[in-house]
């Protein structure tokens, strides 16, 4: 896909996420706007080896999404790319349909549960190293919020993906610097967080979060560093992006903005 | 010959490396914890063996991940610590996990209620009956001796559903020194009687046999029934067992009334309609801090040798008024 069809890509996830939200208010709509381009630069840059027909495919590379709240902007990538049709993006929180207001691995395309946040991290390591063993030469992408960061066994993982050099394993920080009651840094600060990865034994990157071509060269740098060493690329993101009201607020991820909101940026459809 | 008793993790985790050479879907990982025969598995299999340090989460992250990838994964650790350090993780990523992809992890959890016995309540362990079995998916194995708990390990390979083995810590006697049990319906019946029926599990199978000795040198004969599996035993088989008894004891190293083997054979008992009364054999009160040799700490919370011969012949005389 070309650099302007990448963004327009991302342009229209932004305003699909937008309406699914207004069908269906019960999904996190912040949190799932501050990981758009991450996920457009991952599926439609070239970056991740997938194939919708064969969603377990052997030489497929994994991709682990652990802030599964805040991937809502998943449905209507995974409906263009033929995981699912696209008219189950009609039926999202309706009873019957698969698409939940939190994503189950029951969804084509998801590989692990989601839902309970820290968990994805651990578990893509255990992904990575049964790769190594099997020496199965694809890469594990993991993403994660910032704010899930908080949990312990996260730091387990990353102690122990350094220690077992898993280079095929990906971590991409949606850092929006806010979870459920404010700012990250002003609950538990992370600090800088590429340094704190860094002393663990890491690789760290950072990339504007928004700028969907400057993430794709990114990925496409840490899925290519094999140097022994797992790599986190540290995304700088806006929670609620474009969505006045929700932008960067504090307590976004609570506060639902006004259908009628979010019918003008839609256009008045 | 007489079989020499061994420690249910050295018996077992002998089948695990003894298949590794066969079978390279097999992957070891532990939280930091050891056995000789373990030792052997770090040596012959290094790159299927794994200690994650002392990280229980972690080791359960990693299991589920290496199941994902089509492993049949051991994973390893001291019973209270792979159970309740981890619970969520055990939760998530194999019980709710496993009901959409085929997830292949057996926890073996080593110290099952007072088997440490000088360590005290943090590494004894008495709740894990009740938390594993609330996993509806989860099979829980519960040996009571390194017979049956070498037995369980084809059941580890051949089924896919998530697994924990609760292991003693002690090398307890052989119980079955003719044949192993057979485990398909997940319990074994020793003695059969009339009018009560012990039902153990784990180290308690030991004292309920040496009680339904003695009260049988008094005159009362007592059924006698190794309830190894907790969750998945043929519920069928087990009724036309317990059925015609009037009185059922269960007998159990964990809390009395908190959810454990007691819980699951009264609910078994009333969805089946068993007319029989219960008497429950577990441990009384709150966690404990008092040393002493494991009998004495069973008689200090009510499921050592006497406590249970009181209890059980008390049960009996209040059946026959």
């Amino acid at each position: 896909m070309n650099l302007s069809d990448l963004r327009a890509k991302a342009d229209w996830v932004w305003r699909e996420t937008l309406a699914i939200h207004l069908r269906a208010p019960e999904t996190r709509l912040a949190s799932s706007l501050s990981s758009i381009e991450i996920f457009v630069a991952l599926y439609f840059g070239g970056v991740l080896r997938f194939d919708p027909t064969n969603a377990r495919d052997e030489s497929r590379d994994r991709c682990i999404i652990s802030k599964g709240h805040g991937s809502i902007c998943m449905y209507p990538i995974l409906a263009d790319l033929g995981y699912f049709p696209m008219e189950e993006l009609q039926h999202v929180c309706e009873s019957g349909s698969f698409l939940g207001g939190i994503p189950d691995p029951v969804i084509p395309g998801y590989e692990t549960v989601n839902g309970s946040l820290g968990h994805g991290l651990g578990v893509a390591t255990g992904m990575a190293l049964g790769l190594k063993r099997k020496e199965n030469r694809r890469d594990v992408f993991v993403v994660v919020g910032d704010g899930e960061l908080h949990e312990g066994a996260n730091w387990e993982a990353i102690m122990f993906a350094a220690q077992h050099n898993l280079d095929n394993l990906h971590l991409v920080v949606d850092d929006n610097s806010i979870s459920m009651l404010g700012y990250t840094n002003q609950i538990v600060s992370h600090g800088d967080l590429g340094a704190r990865l860094s002393s663990f034994g890491w690789d760290c990157l950072e990339v504007q979060g928004h700028d969907v071509v400057a993430l794709r060269v990114a990925l496409l740098r840490q899925k290519n560093m094999l140097n022994g060493k797992p790599t986190a690329l540290i995304a700088k993101t806006l929670k609620g992006r474009g969505v006045p009201g929700l932008e960067n607020a504090p307590l976004s991820h609570v506060v639902n903005p006004k259908p009628d909101l979010l019918d003008s940026l839609l256009g008045g459809v | 010959m007489p079989i020499k008793p061994l420690a249910m993790r050295d018996a077992f985790l002998e089948n695990i490396w003894r298949e590794m050479s066969n079978n390279e879907k097999i992957f070891f990982t532990c939280a930091d914890y050891g056995s000789p025969v373990l030792d052997r598995i770090r040596a012959d299999f290094p790159d299927r063996f794994v200690n994650v340090g002392i990280a229980e989460q972690n080791l359960i992250n990693v299991s589920a991940g290496l199941a994902l990838e089509g492993y049949t994964v051991f994973a390893y650790a001291i019973a209270p610590f792979i159970t309740m350090r981890c619970y969520e993780q055990i939760r998530v990523n194999l019980a709710l996990l496993s009901v959409v992809r085929p997830i292949n992890v057996n926890l073996i959890g080593v110290g099952a209620g007072y088997s440490y016995v000088v360590s005290g309540p943090t590494h004894q362990c008495y709740e894990d009956i009740t938390l594993m079995r609330a996993l509806p998916n989860f099979q829980v194995l519960s040996p009571a001796d390194h017979i049956t708990a070498a037995k369980f390990f084809d059941t580890c390979i051949n089924n896919c559903d998530p697994k924990y083995l609760r292991f003693d810590a002690q090398v307890l006697p052989v119980i079955y020194r003719n044949e192993a049990p057979n485990i398909s319906k997940g319990f074994h019946v020793h003695k059969r009687s009339d009018e009560i029926c012990l039902v153990a599990t784990g180290y308690m199978l030991h004292t309920a046999l040496e009680a339904s000795i003695v009260l049988s040198e008094e005159g009362l004969q007592v059924g006698l029934i190794d309830l190894f599996d907790l969750a998945k035993f043929s519920v069928a088989d087990l009724y036309d067992t317990l059925k015609s008894y009037g009185g059922i004891v269960s007998l159990e190293e964990g809390f009395r009334g908190r959810g454990g083997l007691d819980s699951m054979l009264f609910e078994f008992i009333a969805r089946h309609e068993i007319k029989a009364k219960m008497l429950n054999i577990g441990v009384e009160g709150v966690y404990h801090f008092e040393l002493g040799t494991r009998t004495e700490l069973h008689e200090k919370v009510g499921i050592g040798p006497q406590a249970v011969l009181n209890s059980v012949r008390a049960f009996s005389r209040s059946l026959s008024k």
